[in-house]
């Protein structure tokens, strides 16, 4: 078949749907490393766990990720006595198993009551969202928290280790069968010859959204601030009272929010397994390693790049897209290799 | 060591402090007492512990013995709980925020009192500007620009966006130029009067000994000496050690001497 105008913007509007939701990773690997140093491999697993909880809120089923999000506040909460106990330090404790474990079960034991009444869709949508986005200070406490000041390589291993947990758990919770939720939309736009379906519209939409909220975030506010001041310099971070506990939980709630919003994003365009997400955040960490796991914009401009780049290998070779698409981070890791003593100097 | 008899109130009171790195201890049963309200320097060669002693303090090491603060034990909390009760470090590698702009560095040294509601930050900072008026003309500027004068002065003026009780200063006169050394000795001065405690570690040990009430010697993770600074300044080890030579010239080898 050969390449004609529509089957490009066809391609170029897949590519695009595509590259804003690994934008939308890339932005949370990035933001997790450069807070906390910690490679966020599981970002998949969120992204899964996204589309897998509105597709059982979309049955009536309560999802699983009702239980792991209880069993995790519990685990927290122990682990906040443990530590109140070792340190003897009573009087912050009860504000933390409020934050831990209070407010986890309260969202859990909500979704557990609303999934069997036939909710409206955008509501569905604030559950899932909810509920997804809740595990994740839960799994920075329970993962990694303990492990805050350790090398890059004992948390990319730590990292590894929760991909899988949450991998196994996806299967027992959701089943190996994948799902696919309904459109946000079937409106489409005709535009001469061109066709721009809503829903790729409205994806795009959302991400930008989603990015445009984030700046502001950590351009106008002080806790913004503070996480990126925790990511240029730990040490002056902490010296002006921004504890790294503080600043790891608020960057895995966000990164838990990103990936579950791409989940819902991605749920009407793919069937999602529990296993799909590694293969999903792997092209959001390309997009992101493209940008250094330093530059914001670089990295979402990089994860469209990947986008476009599988869309139009996929027509032209599409048994080789995903070799294409990773075989790109070869030449720009090169090209990184070349350039990083600039930036050691730097330093 | 049975120097200071004025019965004034201790805000910071350090005893039988260890700190190991590793194997390896770098401060060996350190004891220190800051009044409220006074200036007390800790001079000592390199590698000393004078630093270390100041990270401590902080509660950036982990450590063995006590510190009492404001009249309770802190060993036990966190940098981030010492930083809201007001002891504040200005670190010798300063630890700005070099890509964000000098408002943005003060606004995040009152991180802490925004937490807990503080609603005066906003005077602190037009108080700091006044203070600093070049911090002022430099607002929105990127602190990784600053020259090092000026990195001194917004490492300080974050620290004070702190509302300290007790600030610890290390090394604030290093690497800069004399003029601007005299202004920070000059602002030293000033807030004192303005009741904030100091604890000011100095190579500059004659000008630190000048603005100070009393002094320490710290040797090889020991104090050596201890006393009032007008004391210490007659003290003849002190004097030959420390103060003999012109501290920016001393002859090469000479045992102890602060920097060559």
């Amino acid at each position: 078949m050969a390449m004609d105008l529509s089957i490009a913007t066809l391609l170029t509007q897949d590519g695009i749907t595509n590259g804003a939701i690994y934008a939308l990773l890339a932005l949370a690997l990035v933001l997790v490393f450069a807070v906390t140093r910690v490679i966020f491999v599981p970002a998949g697993e969120f992204v899964t766990y996204g589309t897998l909880t509105l597709a059982a809120l979309q049955l009536g089923k309560p999802p699983g990720t009702v239980g792991l999000l209880s069993g995790l506040a519990l685990v927290a909460g122990i682990l906040e006595l443990c530590s109140a106990l070792r340190q003897r330090e009573w009087r912050r404790l009860p504000k933390r198993l409020a934050f831990y474990v209070g407010a986890p079960l309260l969202i859990a034991g909500a979704v557990q009551l609303m999934a069997p009444l036939s909710l409206a869709f955008p509501v569905q949508i604030a559950l899932t969202v909810g509920i997804v986005t809740a595990l994740g200070p839960l799994l920075y406490r329970v993962a990694y928290q303990p492990l805050a000041e350790a090398s890059v390589l004992v948390l990319l291993i730590v990292s590894v280790a929760v991909h899988f947990a949450m991998l196994g758990l996806g299967l027992w919770f959701f089943g190996a069968e994948g799902s696919r939720t309904p459109a946000f939309t079937n409106a489409s736009l005709r535009l001469g010859d061109m066709t721009i379906s809503g829903q790729s519209a409205l994806v795009v939409f959302f991400s930008l959204v989603l990015i445009g909220v984030l700046y502001l975030f950590f351009d106008r506010t002080l806790y913004g601030k503070a996480l990126r001041a925790t990511a240029l310099n730990r040490v002056g971070a902490r010296l002006v009272g921004v504890s790294p506990t503080l600043a790891g939980s608020t960057t895995f709630t966000l990164a838990a929010l990103l990936g579950a919003v791409s989940g819902v994003l991605i749920g009407p365009i793919t069937t999602i397994y529990y296993d799909s997400g590694f293969l999903i955040s792997l092209k959001g960490f390309v997009g992101a390693i493209i940008g250094g796991l330093a530059s914001y914009p670089a990295a979402a401009a990089g994860s469209l790049l990947v986008g476009l780049l599988e869309s139009f290998s996929s027509f032209w070779a599409s048994a080789f897209k995903e070799v294409i698409v990773f075989t790109l981070i070869i030449p720009v890791l090169l090209w990184r290799s070349l350039t990083a003593h600039h930036h050691e100097e730097e330093e | 060591m049975g120097y200071e008899t004025t019965p004034m109130n201790a805000l910071l009171e350090v005893q039988d402090l260890h700190v190991a790195y590793g194997n390896v201890e770098a401060l060996h049963g350190v004891s220190l007492r800051v009044n409220e309200g006074s200036i007390v320097t800790v001079i000592g060669p390199n590698g000393a512990g004078k630093t270390t002693l100041l990270a401590a303090i902080m509660g950036l090491l982990p450590v063995r013995g006590e510190i009492s603060y404001a009249g309770a034990s802190v060993a036990r909390s966190s940098v981030e709980q010492r930083v809201a009760t007001g002891l504040c470090l200005v670190p010798e590698r300063r630890e700005l925020f070099a890509a964000m702009s000098v408002a943005d560095n003060l606004l995040l040294g009152a991180f802490q009192r925004y937490r807990a509601g503080d609603k005066s930050i906003a005077r602190t900072r037009d108080e700091i500007y006044q203070r600093f008026p070049r911090l002022g003309e430099r607002r929105t500027q990127l602190a990784g620009t600053l020259s090092g004068g000026e990195r001194q002065m917004l490492a300080l003026g974050r620290a004070l966006m702190g509302k300290p009780r007790l600030l610890m200063l290390d090394e604030p006169s290093l690497g800069l130029a004399p003029l601007i050394v005299k202004e920070i000795f000059s602002i030293i001065a000033t807030l004192k009067a303005s009741g904030v405690s100091i604890l000011l570690i100095e190579q500059n040990a004659r000008a630190a000994l000048k603005v100070s009430d009393s002094g320490y010697v710290l040797e090889t993770g020991e104090v050596a000496i201890a006393g009032a600074s007008a004391e210490l300044g007659e003290n003849p080890r002190v004097a030959a050690t420390y103060l003999g030579q012109s501290v920016v010239a001393g002859p090469k080898g000479s045992p102890g001497l602060v920097r060559q």
